[in-house]
């Protein structure tokens, strides 16, 4: 894991200090809430339904148990005693004090982390793949170079006051676990014929009001010239971004707007000019930073079979752990989806079993992923069972991954000041109503995604099923989406039809997933059928 | 009727204009009729409380009921995590956010 530096550690502590003040001058009245607002902004910290939200960075979801001890404390301390995972990959908390929050960003700081860069118009955390550096699919592990971005991004003078917010991602897989293809740039790393690793660049892909799946700009573009491209690719959308309407702001409006040939003809002339300007760092210094990143001292006589004799522990093995690529070792991933629960929260105690396991069984790494559940890299096989007794101990065993009851949803109108309506107790619903295991894993894959409004911070258009909570003359309303996907596929769902209430939609979803039953052929998952057979067969049996 | 709510400055808690101050009680609001503007523009330049807004809200037996969900959740708390909600004055209150 990358550790800081004396400069990194410098900015952060700098920040906090200079963030103390400007709380103290708020809190003494000296500032009006109109200049206090971009301030508390750019550290993380909002105003939501019922407090502030501090929202704190996870970069690329990685982080080790002193860190996730640090969310328990602070989730202890400071708050009610829980986080919540984003899709983001970060932690929120929902009941932060304005006069605590200089503390809590201290507290964070002792552990290299912070609030930075997790709201307004700049490049916002870094997101990845959380299998990075332990999936046997990557052509290398993508965090040095999202780790590179991070540092390059971070208080970039030129990109703090962006048209819009910038998400970035950086997977090194054809698998993309991470929706690479959902940010503003998504970068794929891969190799050439010659076997030399290079970056797939896509530009102008996100959700939100208009939902846009981001085209390849460059497809390969040489490794040592990746941030200068990048910062190309920024430098086009911030002089000619929209900054006269916040809804057609996005890199995404612009690429769509003039297309992306000319997006790509632009770029290809200003990373000429910004080629010559030596931005590209020196080799030696992403050396050091990827040295940071070397695969742990994994013991290779560590056996390569598991005891699958406990009936429960093996369901468990076949739906959360994946395949590692280190012979003896597996990717264990932690649901935080348990049936009746709220999709993303663990409490203080979780947080600090997790830290503990982390550091027992998985060399002290963690990971968050945008499904919102933690992720124990590098498991031995031999150890994976008492893994799952500890973790089952703590209500945290819950074998759904990527089933229907695995549900990425937004704190929807229960927390978020900007939602129409809530996602929590849908998920909540769902979840009860298909609780049967073997009913799930009949069903297969199926990602279902909920979110409270157009923002879409659930999700949904890249869900198989998602669900956008709308706000139909004060009440709540539910439309529901077939077809979409965040993975390689990717794919935007489309409305059904007229929306339903809140047992309204949990039915249509039952006579959905019903559907696919029926017409699914051998092997096909949901999303599979619904590309083979439409949508009106979805739509017969929802409104017929 | 009509009421005014914000977020206190310090603790970003829900407050409501009580009629002398910011109670965390929505039983507590006041009607503002149309005095609304001239309070929350008073308030706001004493800089106590945050984003404050009028509403509308009916009487209840159980003191106001704002119009709107969002400020109904507001009032008592996320509805999934009922053990960190602002207790109703009367418990029988029962169903009164949804």
């Amino acid at each position: 894991m990358y550790k800081y530096d004396q400069y990194d550690q410098t900015i952060v502590d700098t920040r906090v200090e200079e963030f103390r003040e400007q709380v103290a001058r708020r809190l003494a009245g000296e500032l009006s809430e109109d200049q206090f607002k971009p301030l508390r902004l750019m550290n993380g910290l909002y105003l939501q339904l019922h407090a502030y939200m501090l929202r704190v960075a996870i970069p690329y979801g990685t982080l080790d148990g002193r860190q996730m001890r640090m969310l328990a404390h602070i989730a202890r301390t400071y708050d009610k005693g829980y986080g919540h995972f984003t899709t983001r990959q970060n932690i929120q908390y929902n009941w932060i004090e304005l006069k605590d929050t200089p503390d809590i960003l201290a507290e964070l700081a002792t552990v290299e982390m912070h609030a930075i860069q997790t709201s307004g118009n700049c490049i916002r955390n870094i997101s990845s793949d959380q299998f990075a550096g332990a999936a046997a699919d990557e052509v290398t592990d993508p965090r040095p170079w999202a780790e590179l971005l991070r540092q390059w991004s971070t208080f970039h003078p030129e990109f703090s006051y962006l048209p819009r917010k910038f998400k970035i991602c950086v997977i090194a897989a054809d698998e993309d676990r991470a929706a690479m293809r959902l940010h503003d740039i998504g970068i794929q790393l891969t190799t050439n014929a010659a076997g030399e690793i290079g970056a797939a660049i896509y530009v102008g892909g996100g959700m939100g009001r208009t939902p846009m799946i981001a085209p390849l700009i460059k497809d390969f573009v040489p490794i040592d010239d990746l941030l200068s491209y990048v910062e190309a690719c920024l430098r086009v959308y911030n002089r000619y971004g929209r900054r006269d309407n916040i809804y057609k702001a996005r890199i995404k409006i612009l690429i769509h707007e003039i297309g992306a040939d000319e997006y790509r003809r632009q770029v290809e002339e200003e990373w000429a000019h910004v080629k010559t300007l030596g931005l590209d760092p020196p080799r030696a210094e992403f050396d050091r930073i990827a040295a940071m990143f070397a695969p742990p001292a994994f013991d290779a006589a560590t056996p390569d079979t598991l005891d699958r004799s406990d009936p429960d522990f093996a369901l468990w093995v076949d739906q959360n752990v994946k395949p590692h690529k280190q012979p003896g070792y597996a990717i264990a991933t932690i649901s935080l989806k348990p049936v009746g629960g709220i999709p993303g929260d663990a409490t203080a105690e979780q947080i600090e079993l997790m830290a503990d396991l982390a550091e027992r069984y998985s060399f002290d790494e963690l990971r968050v992923t945008h499904a919102q559940n933690i992720v124990l890299p590098h498991v031995r096989k031999a150890d994976l069972h008492a893994l799952w007794q500890a973790l089952d101990a703590a209500g945290l065993a819950t074998p759904n991954l990527d089933l229907i009851s695995d549900i990425i949803a937004c704190p929807g109108l229960d927390y978020c000041s900007l939602a129409n309506a809530r996602s929590i107790p849908l998920a909540q619903k769902i979840a009860t109503r298909f609780s049967s295991i073997e009913r799930q894993r009949d069903l297969g894959e199926l990602k279902l995604k909920i979110s409270g409004c157009i923002n879409a911070c659930g999700h949904h258009h890249a869900g198989h099923i998602g669900i956008l909570g709308v706000d139909r003359k004060g009440t709540e309303n539910y439309q529901l989406l077939l077809g979409g996907s965040g993975a390689e596929d990717a794919s935007l769902g489309k409305i059904t039809g007229p929306g339903f209430d809140e047992d309204g939609i949990v039915d249509a979803i039952e006579r959905t997933v019903e559907t696919y039953r029926a017409v699914r052929t051998h092997g096909e998952r949901f999303l599979d059928t619904y590309r083979r057979v439409g949508i009106e067969p979805f739509k017969e049996a929802i409104y017929g | 009727m009509k009421i005014a709510t914000g977020n206190d400055l310090a603790t970003g808690d829900v407050v409501w204009w009580d009629g002398a101050g910011w109670s965390r009680h929505v039983e507590d609001a006041v009607d503002v009729g149309d005095g609304g503007a001239a309070l929350i523009a008073r308030e706001d330049a004493a800089r106590r409380v945050n984003g404050a807004y009028v509403i509308d809200a009916t009487e209840t037996p159980h003191g106001p009921r704002p119009a709107h969900i969002k400020d109904r959740i507001r009032a008592r708390g996320p509805t999934v995590r009922l053990d960190l909600n602002v207790a109703p004055a009367d418990a029988a209150a029962g169903s009164w956010v949804i």
